[in-house]
């Protein structure tokens, strides 16, 4: 019951990361890339949790909360250096 | 004396709380959360211009619910949106006048407007005056105005007084 | 009871992944930045918040307590999303990428 649940979640975030793909390699705009970068670092942070559940290990969850971080700073990042053409000015 | 050592109380009780979150509940865990929790709002004193006191826990608590409520009620009718055709969307960007001052407050308002699937806040203008909300699909700005200002702003202006 | 709690996790975990996958289509779908960039906002909310929330729920059952880890990642997730939709709004701005001719208003020069 529930390793049919995880593996059709799997499959939905999955489906997703490769939109997000699509829509990373197509662009057309800076902006629009890194949106979608943006978007699949959230959902490898889903992929991770998912992947802690599946193997009932909770080690995962530091893996996860690192991606989290160093996603936002650097999506920051690049917003900031799209605006300014600097990151710290 | 207690107000020199920790003069931002609700930080404190946060940081600890996160604290023991992140490394489990234990007593040494504790004591080293609470010495986190009485360095971290010192040692960042100086980057904390003004902030405003939280004036009513208790309304800070029914807001956050409430916001969690709008996300998923607003979930699904972006949800439904998406998946219909694009061309019956109705975007627009609105501008927002904003009553409240405070910039803690504002951050608040701004990232709930965000949060809500829907809208998103794209700028502030320079004095704080007024704020541009990009909406996927809005049949009438006036109502996503007041929507936003009397949803909103109203209960964070009660909440911090400013 | 533990078959109640499968099922949590489990309808949880759809939750997740079904809205995470809405606000990828989103994302592929729409026509202009600014009506895609709603699109990953829910992808956060409720496509991480679901997963975290299965989580949450099965590791809490199995270890017999309360196991409320995972709710820092949503907490983050919260505060910074926004952020990061803000800074690419004002990018996109700045950039001044099209939108579609029928949206009302205007962005702000930057």
């Amino acid at each position: 019951m529930l390793e049919t649940a995880i593996a059709i979640a799997f499959g939905l975030f999955v489906v997703a990361q490769l939109l997000n793909l699509y829509r990373l390699l197509r662009g057309p705009s800076l902006p629009d890339r890194v949106l979608a970068l943006d978007t699949m670092y959230v959902n490898s942070i889903a992929l991770i949790v998912l992947y802690g559940l599946s193997s009932g290990s909770k080690l995962y969850f530091e893996a996860a909360m690192l991606i989290a971080l160093i996603g936002f700073v650097s999506t920051v990042a690049v917003a900031k250096y799209m605006t300014r053409g600097d990151i710290i000015e | 004396m207690i107000r020199k050592l920790y003069p931002f109380p609700t930080l404190s009780v946060f940081l600890l709380l996160m604290w023991l979150l992140l490394s489990g509940f234990s007593a040494g865990h504790l004591v080293l959360g609470m010495v986190l929790a009485t360095v971290l709002p010192l040692g960042t004193l100086p980057f904390w211009p003004n902030v405003p006191r939280l004036r009513n826990f208790h309304k800070l608590v029914l807001f956050v619910l409430m916001v969690h409520w709008d996300i998923i009620v607003a979930n699904l009718s972006v949800a439904r949106r998406i998946l219909g055709s694009p061309k019956k969307l109705r975007p627009a960007f609105v501008e927002v006048p904003l009553d409240i001052k405070d910039d803690f407050a504002i951050t608040l308002l701004t990232s709930t407007v965000s949060l809500t699937p829907g809208t998103v806040s794209a700028d502030i203008s320079a004095d704080a005056s007024r704020m541009l909300v990009h909406a996927l699909h809005v049949e009438d700005e006036a109502v996503l105005v007041d929507q936003i200002k009397q949803r909103y702003e109203r209960r964070l202006k009660e909440i911090f007084e400013c | 009871m533990d078959i109640v709690i499968e099922y949590i996790t489990a309808i949880f975990l759809l939750i997740g992944g079904v809205f995470a996958l809405i606000g990828s289509l989103g994302l592929v779908r729409l026509p202009d930045f600014f009506l895609r960039l709603h699109g990953p906002t829910k992808a956060t909310t409720l496509g991480v918040g679901g997963t975290i929330m299965a989580s949450l729920v099965y590791f809490s059952w199995t270890e017999h307590a309360l196991h409320l880890h995972e709710i820092l990642i949503t907490l983050f997730l919260f505060i910074s999303a926004p952020v990061s939709a803000h800074m690419l709004a004002k990018a996109a701005m700045h950039r001044e990428l099209k939108y579609r001719e029928d949206t009302r208003g205007k962005p702000w020069k930057q």
